[in-house]
């Protein structure tokens, strides 16, 4: 069943978000809300948090939430396990997408969208109709009918995995999309697909956390807010213009910070 | 060393009056009288194996009782219908009973008989005891002096038979436990190409103690693959030889999902030059299953190959073993052996034991042994629930992703397919093995 939601609240609101890795305090008090409809852009320096962030709104274990709260859609995210968080429309495209040889990309791909289905009450759909969605939102993101046949992520190029991430997003029809790096590794050309992909998907519905280290992506998915993350904090928060400045002055000046 | 106590060594010994007195019951061929003669001798100087002796170290099969029950009779009444995994050529035995002899009409070049049966006297007089001759082999010697039907399955020379033969055993005791002894000679003459499924299930609690020769010829091909679902009481004991020809091949796959305890023991003689053997296992254990595979695979002739793999999945309090032994003898120039145990712990209580060796005195030869033990990728199970999958369905599928590279193996496909639903089956439940003891 979706769960029951605030149409009033906020799509993500994170308030004074606090995690520790290993008994190291990561996250250092993040606040940060998305609206629905909109996309923001996270960037920063290297080690800042940035996949910690990702990961913690993924649901992903390990991490150890000492403040803070977190609504998706009103609802207590942290609460949920990440099968429970995906099926209610959260998406991670990872920064390194994991190798699971032995599974089929379809066998995958098949049982991960009519998990979703289900939740959603909605059919499963047979193998059949499965491979003709599967072929068509392929088609559309250049993955070749030869990855949909490999084990999942094994041996693709750094390429090549963005590209099946992109495609599990078009799959899965996901509320919240979370794009870790999902713009490094990919060559020019498949950054454009991916990027238009990404942008088909924009709707009133829909938010957007993407997390990126290069303003190219941005100008393909055009941000309604771009925020810098520094020591697990939120530095600074702007409009798009604040990307063009940031590939101007780097992060030189957020050094030091909220050590 | 310690001595046994009494009433231990009295487990391990099993009733040979008893064993005697049903041998001379027995209308036999002089030779064969010899031949239980003989085994009878060595199961009374040696009872069942301890865990002292080398070969039996990890496994200790007498501590379950087994000694002690009776010799499975005759089953009366019509035999239970079981369901083919594909067409086949079935036969089965109930409690080591031939109640379902196969098909009247054969394919040309094949024949199946019992072991008894006088048109086979010849052949069985040739080959049984052969390729395993019970001498060292406690479990062989008592299968030897016991067995009560057997089956000759031989392939005449040149003949590519493309439907499997499917040999099921099934124990069914009525109340007390039963022991019973399986016995299966297979001849596969020069040139001859056949599949051979064995399946092992039942109900309650029963001894199974099955012997399968395998005598491939010069450029003989047997495909094998055994499935060991034992009903979850039951205490099985399968060992099996090969004797290979020349340029003859054996591909083999055994899976284990059944029985409180398990020991698989093979001996493969690569005798003629260029044969090539592979074999691998795939085994589930739960609750405080037992399950091992041991194996002999010995090199005497030049340019053999070798390949063993075998993948376990182990929960719970379940204990595997796997003990290979490769032996490269002198003359065996150019041999190409290899082989690979790899376990997945589920549990902190689930344990893993036992060792491949290599002993090689050949000088121009590949070898390579390996043996792992590791847990589920928790990176890959993360990204799989991070994709809507549940975390039971996620197990399910890196589990039968991590034994995908054994059933692969089965070069049949329906039979592959039966043999992955049946694992498929077993990884459903929130544990790693559901039990459904009704599926056959
Ligand atoms: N499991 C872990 N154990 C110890 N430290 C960790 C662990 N995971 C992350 N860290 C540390 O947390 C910090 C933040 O890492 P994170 O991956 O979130 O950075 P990032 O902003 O995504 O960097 P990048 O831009 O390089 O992707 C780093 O210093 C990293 O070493
Ligand atoms: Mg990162």
């Amino acid at each position: 069943m979706p769960m029951a939601t605030n149409n009033e609240a906020p799509l993500l609101e994170i308030r004074n978000l606090r995690a520790k890795v290993e008994g190291r305090e990561i996250l250092k008090g993040i606040d940060l809300t998305i609206p629905a409809g909109e996309v923001h852009a996270v960037m920063g320096p290297n080690g800042s948090g940035k996949s910690t962030l990702s990961y913690v709104l993924a649901g992903r274990d390990g991490y150890e939430i000492t403040d803070g709260t977190v609504l998706y859609r009103g609802r207590d995210l942290l609460a949920l396990k990440p099968e429970e968080r995906a099926c209610d429309g959260i998406f991670l495209a990872f920064q390194y997408p994991v190798e699971i040889p032995g599974v089929t990309g379809f066998n995958f791909l098949k049982t991960a969208v009519n998990s979703v289905r289900r939740h959603r009450g909605e059919s499963e759909l047979d193998a059949m109709q499965f491979l003709k969605l599967v072929r068509k939102k392929a088609a559309d993101l250049g993955v070749g009918e030869e990855m949909l046949k490999r084990a999942v992520n094994s041996g693709f190029s750094g390429g090549e995995k963005k590209r099946y991430e992109a495609l599990q997003m078009a799959l899965l029809e996901p509320r919240l999309m979370i794009l870790d790096e999902t713009d490094s590794g990919l060559d020019i050309d498949a950054l454009k697909v991916v990027a238009e992909g990404v942008t088909r998907m924009r709707s009133p519905e829909r938010g957007m956390l993407v997390i990126t280290h290069y303003q190219r992506i941005l100008d393909y998915i055009l941000p309604d807010r771009v925020h810098v993350l520094a020591h697990g904090q939120i530095a600074q928060s702007g409009g798009p213009e604040l990307a063009h400045e940031l590939e101007r002055t780097g992060y030189a000046q957020y050094a030091g910070q909220a050590a | 060393m310690i001595p046994e106590p009494a009433e231990r060594v009295a487990a391990r010994t099993f009733p040979v009056a008893e064993l005697r007195r049903r041998l001379a019951a027995r209308p036999e061929a002089d030779w064969l009288r010899n031949l239980r003669g003989s085994a009878l001798a060595s199961v009374e100087a040696k009872g069942l194996p301890t865990r002292r002796d080398e070969a039996w170290k990890y496994t200790d099969v007498g501590a379950l009782g087994v000694a002690a029950y009776g010799a499975a009779e005759a089953p009366v009444g019509t035999p239970p219908a079981i369901k083919s995994l594909t067409e086949t050529l079935q036969l089965v035995l109930v409690n080591g009973f031939l109640v379902t002899p196969g098909p009247e009409v054969l394919p040309a070049g094949v024949s199946i008989s019992r072991l008894d049966a006088s048109i086979s006297a010849e052949l069985v007089q040739a080959r049984l005891g052969g390729v395993l001759s019970p001498e060292g082999k406690p479990f062989v010697a008592l299968n030897t002096a016991s067995f009560a039907e057997g089956v000759v399955v031989r392939i005449a020379a040149g003949t590519d038979v493309e439907t499997p033969i499917e040999l099921i055993s099934l124990g069914l005791p009525g109340g007390e436990p039963v022991a019973f002894h399986p016995r299966c000679l297979v001849v596969v003459e020069a040139g001859a190409t056949a599949t051979l499924i064995e399946r092992h299930c039942g109900k309650g609690r029963y001894f199974s103690n099955g012997v399968v020769e395998v005598a491939l010829a010069d450029h003989a091909t047997l495909r094998h693959y055994t499935l060991q679902d034992e009903a979850a009481d039951a205490v099985h004991v399968g060992t099996l030889g090969i004797a290979l020809g020349k340029e003859s091949r054996y591909e083999g796959v055994v899976v284990h999902v059944g029985a409180r305890l398990a020991r698989h023991e093979v001996h493969a003689g690569i005798d003629g030059d260029r044969a090539s053997f592979s074999l691998d296992g795939a085994y589930l254990g739960s609750a405080q299953q037992h399950i091992d595979n041991t194996t002999w695979v010995t090199h005497r002739a030049v340019g053999g190959n070798s390949r063993q793999v075998f993948k376990g999945v182990l929960d719970e309090q379940a204990k595997g073993i796997f003990q290979g032994k490769v032996l490269v003898e002198r003359d065996a120039q150019k041999t190409d052996a290899h082989q690979l145990s790899k376990a997945l712990l589920l549990s902190d209580r689930a344990e893993m034991d036992g060792k491949p060796e290599l002993e090689i005195y050949a000088d121009d030869v590949k070898c390579g042994h390996g043996c792992t033990v590791g847990d589920i990728d928790e990176k890959a199970l993360f990204y799989l629930r991070a994709r809507g999958i549940d975390e039971e369905t996620a197990r399910a599928l890196l589990i039968e992703a991590f034994l995908a590279e054994v059933m692969e193996q089965i070069a049949v496909g329906p039979v592959r397919e039966a043999f992955a639903a049946v694992v498929g089956q077993r990884l459903g439940g929130a544990h790693l093995i559901r039990r459904t003891d009704d599926h056959w």
